[in-house]
C-alpha cells in the first residue's frame, strides 16, 4: 500500500470543491481514460480585479490525484492570476504533507490543468502537441513537458522521469529518448550517429519488406491491418487500422510497435506519420 | 449497516491460516523438532508425519506421493519446472507460454528469452480471456521444450482446458508445466485424467502461512534439480524440509479435498450474489474474463470512469479488502498485463476489482460488501468527469 500523508487521505476522502462551475471562464483539461487520470479545472475569475473568485474540479484518477485536485482548488482560491501561476507541482506536493516520489506526476498533473485554466481564460489557444515532439506514445507526454521536469526537478534516471511525467512507464518504447534526452539535458551531447549506409532504395525496399513479412501480420492477427503510402526519407506514411479504433491509448500502442519494429529492423530515425 | 468491521475479498492474494492447519502445525514448533533424515527416534518420529503429508498432497491430485516435491512457495515450483527441463533438454530452444500467466512464469520466460536466447511464443487470448487451441497446438513444434499454461487465471478466474491441452501436448510430444496455484483446491483437479507433467502450487492460497509450495513432476519426466545439496525430496530439492509447514500443506491439501464440494457451491453461491447484486443497482459495469468458465471464488468487475486504487481505498476505509488490476495500485503506469492482453477497453480497465471468497466467507459479509460498494463507486462518479449517467 503507498505511503500517503493524513493530509493526502483527508483530501482523498473529503475532497473540496468538487463539481463543475456553470458560468466558470477558465477551464483546464488534462489527461484522458487511455492514461489513467485526468482533471477539469473550472475557475471563476473576476475581470477586473483578476482574483479567482472560485475553483472547482472533476477528477478520474487515483487517491493522489483525487489529493492534488482537491489541494490545488484550496490554494488557488482567492488569488490573483498572478500568483496562481506561480504555483509549481512542489508547492501542490507539499500543500498535501509531501506525495510518493511515484505519484509526483498527480501534482504536474494539478500544474498543468492550472495552466491550461488560465490560459483559457486569457483567450490563449493552448498548443496541440505535434505528433513529431511526442516522445511518449503510450501517455502523450512531449518532449518539452520531459525537458522541463528534468530541469525544475534536476531529475537524471529515467525512473524519476518516469515518477514526474509518466513517460516511459507503459510500453518502455520511449526509454531510449528519454535517455537521450538526459543526456543531452546533462550537457553530454549525444553521440554522433553514423550516417546509415543505404541508399534511398535500399530503405524503401526494407521498409515495404518489414511492413510486409512482419508488421502486416501481427496486426492482421488482431484484426488491424496497415497499408504503405510514401517513404520520403526517414518519414514513413502509413494508414493503421486498429482492432479498437476508437481507443486513443490502444491507437498510440500501435504506432509505436510500428515505429519501433521499423526502427529496429530498418533505421533508428525513422518517424511514422499516419494518413487519414 | 450491520456490525462487522473486516471483510476479507482477496482470497487470490492469500488466505487466513485455518484453524486446524495451525493446530496441525505446533507440535513440530514444540517436541517434534527432530530432523526426518535422521536415524534416530527423534527423526523417525517426524518423518512420518512428513511421509503422511506427501501422501495427503498426492491424494489432492490423484497422484503418487513420490511425484511430489516439496518446494518454498508457487514461484519456487514454477522456476524449478521451468528451469530444471530447460536444463535437462538443451537442446531444444523454444517455449510455449500465454500473455496472462503470473510473473513467476511470464517473467522467467521473458528473461530466458532476453539472456539465453530462447524463442518465446506468448500466446494471445480473446477478449474473454480464453486461448485458442487450434493456435496453441500450431505453435508447438518439435523443438518446443516445454508448453506452461495455468490452469485458473489468478485476477479473472478465468479456467483453460488443462485436460484438452495436455492431450494436445501429450500428441505432440511437448512437455507441458501448468500454474494451478489458483485452482488447487478450489476446483477438483484428477491427474490420472489431466495430461500435465508439471504442477505448481502454493500453500497460501490453500490455507496454510505463506512460505511452502509443491511441484508434482509426473514419473519419467526429464528434468534437473533446483536445488543441488543433500539427498532430500529423492535428490530434486536438496535441503532439510521445512516440516512445520510441509505438514501444513498436508492438512490444508486433507481439509481442501474435504471442503471441495463445499467452496464449488456455497462459495459459488455467495460469489453469484456479490456479482449479481453489484451488476444490478451499478449500471456500466461488466465483468471481466469468462464467466462461462471461472474459478467459483473470484470475479473481476470494471467498473466504467472511475479508478480502482480510489475504490480500493475507500473500501478499504470501510473494512472491505480487495485487489484491483488497475495501474496505480500496482505501482505500474498501465492497467495489469492480464486486463491488457484481453484488450479490455480503458474505459473501465483503470476502474477494475477484483474480489476473491474464500470458504470461511460468510453471506453476512456478502450482504455488507453489497450495500458498502454502490455508494463508493457513485462517490467517485460524481466527480468523474468521464461519467455520463444517462449513457
Ligand atoms: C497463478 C499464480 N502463480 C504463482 C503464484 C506465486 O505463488 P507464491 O506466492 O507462493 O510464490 C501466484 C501467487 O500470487 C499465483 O496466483
Ligand atoms: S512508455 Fe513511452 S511510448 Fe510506451
Amino acid at each position: 500500500m503507498w505511503d500517503y500523508t493524513k493530509s493526502v487521505m483527508d483530501h482523498f476522502s473529503n475532497p473540496r470543491n468538487v463539481g463543475k462551475i456553470e458560468n466558470a471562464n477558465g477551464v483546464g483539461e488534462v489527461g484522458s481514460l487511455a492514461c489513467g487520470d485526468a482533471l477539469k479545472l473550472y475557475l471563476k475569475i473576476n475581470p477586473a480585479s483578476g482574483k479567482i473568485e472560485d475553483a472547482r474540479f472533476q477528477t478520474f484518477g487515483c487517491a493522489s490525484a483525487i489529493a492534488s485536485a482537491s489541494a490545488l482548488t484550496e490554494m488557488v482560491k482567492g488569488m490573483s492570476l498572478e500568483e496562481a501561476m506561480k504555483i509549481t507541482n512542489d508547492d501542490i506536493a507539499r500543500f498535501l504533507g509531501g506525495l510518493p516520489e511515484q505519484k509526483m506526476h498527480c501534482s504536474v498533473m494539478g500544474k498543468e490543468a492550472l495552466e491550461a485554466a488560465i490560459a483559457n481564460f486569457k483567450g490563449e489557444k493552448v498548443e496541440e502537441h505535434q505528433d513529431a515532439q511526442v516522445v511518449c506514445k503510450c501517455f502523450w507526454v512531449d518532449e518539452e513537458k520531459i525537458r522541463h521536469q528534468i530541469r525544475e526537478h534536476k531529475l537524471t534516471t529515467v525512473e524519476e522521469v518516469t515518477h514526474y511525467t509518466k513517460a516511459g512507464g507503459g510500453c518502455g518504447g520511449c526509454i531510449p529518448d528519454i535517455k537521450r534526452i538526459l543526456d543531452e539535458e546533462a550537457g553530454k551531447a549525444a553521440e554522433p550517429k553514423e550516417p546509415p549506409a543505404m541508399t534511398n532504395l535500399q530503405r524503401i525496399k526494407l521498409v515495404t519488406s518489414t511492413i510486409e513479412t512482419k508488421i502486416a501480420p501481427m496486426l492482421r492477427n488482431d484484426g488491424g491491418d496497415i497499408e504503405l503510402i510514401d517513404v520520403d526519407g526517414v518519414d514513413v506514411y502509413v494508414k493503421l487500422r486498429g482492432a479498437c479504433a476508437g481507443c486513443p491509448g490502444a491507437r498510440a500502442t500501435l504506432h509505436n510497435i510500428v515505429q519501433e519494429t521499423l526502427r529496429a529492423e530498418v533505421d533508428r530515425k525513422i518517424t511514422i506519420i499516419e494518413v487519414k | 449497516m450491520s456490525e462487522i468491521k473486516q471483510v476479507y475479498l482477496d482470497n487470490n492474494a492469500t488466505c487466513m491460516v485455518s484453524p486446524g492447519v495451525r493446530d496441525a502445525m505446533l507440535p513440530f514448533f514444540g517436541e517434534l523438532y527432530g530432523n526426518p533424515s535422521s536415524m534416530h527416534n527423534f527423526g523417525g518420529q517426524v518423518a512420518v508425519h512428513v511421509k503422511a503429508a506427501r501422501e495427503k498432497v498426492a491424494a489432492l491430485l490423484n497422484v503418487s506421493p513420490d511425484e511430489i516435491v516439496f518446494t518454498s512457495c508457487g514461484t519456487e515450483s514454477d522456476n524449478h519446472a521451468i528451469r530444471g527441463v530447460l536444463e535437462a533438454n538443451s537442446e531444444k530452444r523454444h517455449i510455449v507460454t500465454t500473455k496472462v500467466e503470473h510473473p513467476a512464469v511470464l517473467n522467467v520466460y521473458r528473461f530466458l528469452a532476453k539472456k539465453k536466447g530462447y524463442r518465446v511464443t506468448e500466446l494471445e487470448v480473446s477478449k474473454k480471456g480464453d486461448l485458442d487451441l487450434d493456435q496453441l497446438r500450431e505453435a508447438l513444434t518439435p523443438d518446443t521444450a516445454i508448453l506452461s499454461v495455468m490452469a485458473a487465471n489468478n485476477e479473472t478466474g478465468t479456467l483453460f482446458p488443462i485436460d484438452e491441452i495436455g492431450a494436445i501436448a501429450r500428441e505432440k510430444g511437448v512437455i507441458f508445466h501448468t500454474d494451478a496455484v489458483q485452482a488447487v483446491g478450489k476446483i477438483p483437479l484428477d491427474l490420472k485424467k489431466i495430461q500435465c507433467d508439471l504442477l505448481s502450487l502454493s500453500g497460501h492460497k490453500l490455507h496454510t502461512p505463506k512460505g511452502i509450495g509443491a511441484l508434482y513432476i509426473r514419473k519419467g519426466t526429464r528434468i534437473s534439480p533446483f536445488m543441488i545439496g543433500g539427498h532430500q525430496e529423492n535428490g530434486r530439492r536438496a535441503g532439510t524440509e521445512n516440516v512445520p509447514y510441509v505438514v501444513a500443506l498436508g492438512k490444508a491439501c486433507e481439509e481442501a479435498m474435504n471442503d471441495i464440494f463445499d467452496e464449488n457451491n456455497r462459495v459459488r453461491k455467495l460469489r453469484d450474489k456479490l456479482e449479481q447484486g453489484l451488476l444490478s443497482v451499478i449500471k456500466q459495469a461488466h465483468i471481466n474474463g469468462n464467466p462461462r468458465w471461472r474459478l467459483p471464488n473470484t470475479t473481476n468487475i470494471g467498473f466504467e470512469a472511475v479508478e480502482g486504487e480510489a475504490i480500493l481505498l475507500h473500501l478499504s476505509a470501510a473494512g472491505i479488502a480487495a485487489s484491483s488490476g488497475s495501474a496505480c495500485t500496482s505501482g505500474s503506469l498501465e492497467p495489469s498485463h492480464v486486463l491488457m492482453a484481453m484488450q479490455t477497453p480503458f474505459s473501465y480497465a483503470h476502474g477494475s476489482v477484483r474480489f476473491s471468497l474464500s470458504k470461511f466467507t460468510t453471506e453476512e459479509e456478502i450482504d455488507y460488501t453489497l450495500k458498502v460498494v454502490p455508494p463508493v463507486i457513485q462517490k467517485l462518479r460524481e466527480m468523474s468527469p468521464f461519467y455520463d449517467p444517462n449513457k
